[in-house]
């Protein structure tokens, strides 16, 4: 315990903490409604869109948060913008995402070959993150951008819910469903591109699912099962750390998923017990 | 990839071509494209049609821990792409409710089942990466396992390669008239007294060995192109089942071959030309449609 809480002394370990918390409550948000909209690939997509935009600032020497946002928001966009409803056909999404993961694979041995420092590890930390290596900056913006997503989700989360619920229903009542499922996407790709800087491109779509899924699967309310979602996400950063932090050997990235995972997973044994217990009462 | 190794491609096709046989490895990677490229075409025309392309990714990427943790264990990469991703199949097809369409499908409402197969895929990933992480040292070959190698494909894996393409093909035409049936309409087929379900799984199962074959050559993340791509482009030409997957499979083997061809002369991974080759022919189709559409 004293072990756990002396890594607080860290700058690092402090940072990850900050930064963690803000992309969880945010990505937990967001997935709730990623999850009950039925965007789940929609997000999966988006996550191998940042590895490109990543790894294309990368080859072009600029910042890859530039272009991690700019790749995600505007694919996001794109996605909900084409399709019918602001919701994407599978298949158009499998095919653009498959190549623009063949485009990130050209930007990466493109960055590899042109500059005598880079290495494939520059590729890895986009792909599966590297939150201890998050600066105080870093953290500070994490914050910011996360404080954003939830005003965001308070100013829209009461139509999102109705158009995602029943979109022809709240057509009908005249709230703007495509406008929504745009706006909805390119809130989904700010979270894809903060939280690519922690867990990694390839690992945010457990932040987004796994909290969502498990808090869908434990009630049928949104506003509960909304804060429980972003609960859970906050819980799984947080425990997934301190695993980490005491067992070296394991990436945090890892770490975090793993428990988010674990509670997804947990979540299966209660409806069960629930309809026992009710069953057993009649 | 190799370019700077001494091929040059000239406007001279048939010396081009005659650089191509010269090594081994060029000939092994060629075979072993083309099998991949078959299997893929027909098994993911049927992925298409079934609308399971978010499990068949899912599976794709089940590959990744399997190879990652079969060389931290020091095995042969392809025990594990073929255990994990026949084993993520039975998971998935556990979890799911059968049928097509319920895998995540985008137009589909609030699916539990798409939640479910997103925390597969983080958590495998994941894994894959913490066996990278304990195996320590081979961050290139991270990249490898990733996005694909077609250099030093052994004749053994060839072999296996063609073995496992064999059995699946066998089954497929097994199977195939009422996979059709039950990818097609599932409740009439029901009703009809097709083992829906059971398809489902033998389906997931077929998929499952699909991707672990392409795996071996795309990389983990870029299975899609051969999957999807191919079958999402005949579907907007064509459709009759039968010319469907004959176009699928004659993309499929056309942009395996061009893009190893062309990377085999430039210094630039395979993977980025398979997928560019594949989404210029689905971007052609799609357009070409749109236009008859519009005019006729």
């Amino acid at each position: 315990m004293t072990a756990a809480l002396g890594m607080f002394a860290h700058p690092f370990v402090r940072n990850a903490f900050v930064a963690g918390t803000a992309i969880a409550v945010a990505a937990g948000l967001v997935g709730y409604f990623v999850v009950l909209r039925g965007q789940v690939f929609t997000g999966d997509a988006l996550s191998h869109v940042a590895v490109t935009g990543a790894l294309a600032a990368l080859a072009f020497g600029v910042d890859a948060r530039a272009g991690l946002f700019a790749s995600t928001i505007v694919v996001g966009m794109a996605m909900a913008g084409f399709a019918r409803r602001g919701r994407a056909d599978d298949v158009v999404i499998g095919s653009v995402f498959a190549w623009v993961l063949g485009l990130g694979v050209l930007f990466l041995s493109v960055y590899i070959t042109s500059r005598s420092t880079g290495n494939g590890a520059a590729g890895v930390s986009v792909l599966f993150g590297s939150i201890l290596g998050l600066s105080a900056g870093h953290a500070r913006t994490a914050a910011l951008v996360a404080a954003g997503v939830v005003v965001a989700v308070a100013l829209i989360g009461r139509p999102l819910l109705f158009a995602s619920v029943d979109d022809d229903v709240a057509a009908a009542r005249g709230v703007p469903v495509r406008a929504l499922g745009i706006a909805f996407l390119a809130l989904v790709g700010v979270v894809a591109a903060e939280a690519t800087q922690a867990v990694g491109a390839l690992l945010l779509l457990e932040l987004l699912a796994a909290p969502a899924g498990a808090a869908l699967r434990l009630t049928a309310r949104p506003y509960i099962a909304l804060s429980l979602s972003a609960g859970i996400a906050v819980a799984a950063t947080w425990g997934g750390l301190t695993a980490s932090y005491l067992l070296p050997r394991v990436p945090p990235s890892f770490a975090i998923v793993a428990v988010a995972s674990a509670v997804y997973a947990l979540t299966f044994l209660v409806p069960r017990v629930r309809r026992s217990g009710s069953s057993a009462s009649m | 990839m190799i370019g700077a190794a001494g091929a040059h491609a000239s406007w001279n096709v048939v010396d081009d071509v005659r650089q191509l046989f010269e090594f081994t490895f060029m000939v092994n990677a060629l075979r072993a494209g083309t099998i991949v490229a078959v299997v893929a075409g027909v098994v993911g025309w049927f992925m298409v049609l079934r609308r399971e392309a978010f499990a068949g990714h899912t599976l794709a990427l089940v590959g990744f821990p399997g190879a990652a943790g079969a060389v931290w264990l020091g095995v042969d990469a392809a025990w594990g792409y073929f255990g994990f991703c026949l084993g993520a199949a039975l998971v998935i097809a556990g979890l799911g409710t059968g049928g097509a369409g319920s895998a995540g499908g985008a137009g589909g409402r609030y699916s539990e089942e798409s939640a479910g197969i997103g925390v597969v895929q983080a958590f495998a990933l994941a894994c894959g990466f913490l066996f990278v992480s304990l195996y320590g040292g081979f961050l290139n070959g991270v990249n490898a396992l990733l996005f694909g190698t077609f250099l030093g494909i052994t004749d053994g894996q060839v072999l296996v390669l063609l073995v496992v393409a064999a059995a699946a093909l066998v089954v497929v035409g097994a199977v195939g008239r009422p996979l059709l049936f039950a990818s097609v309409d599932p409740d009439v087929a029901a009703a009809r007294g097709v083992g829906v379900r059971g398809l489902n799984v033998v389906f997931l199962v077929l998929l499952g060995l699909t991707v672990a074959e392409v795996s071996q050559i795309t990389g983990t993340l870029l299975v899609f192109a051969l999957l999807v791509m191919p079958a999402a482009t005949a579907q907007h030409m064509t459709a009759r089942p039968q010319t469907g997957l004959c176009v699928t499979v004659a993309l499929a083997v056309a942009v395996t071959w061009l893009g190893l061809a062309v990377a085999y002369f430039t210094p630039y991974p395979i993977g980025f030309f398979v997928t560019t080759f594949a989404f210029a022919a689905y971007v052609g189709a799609a357009a070409t449609r749109l236009l008859r559409l519009r005019t006729g």
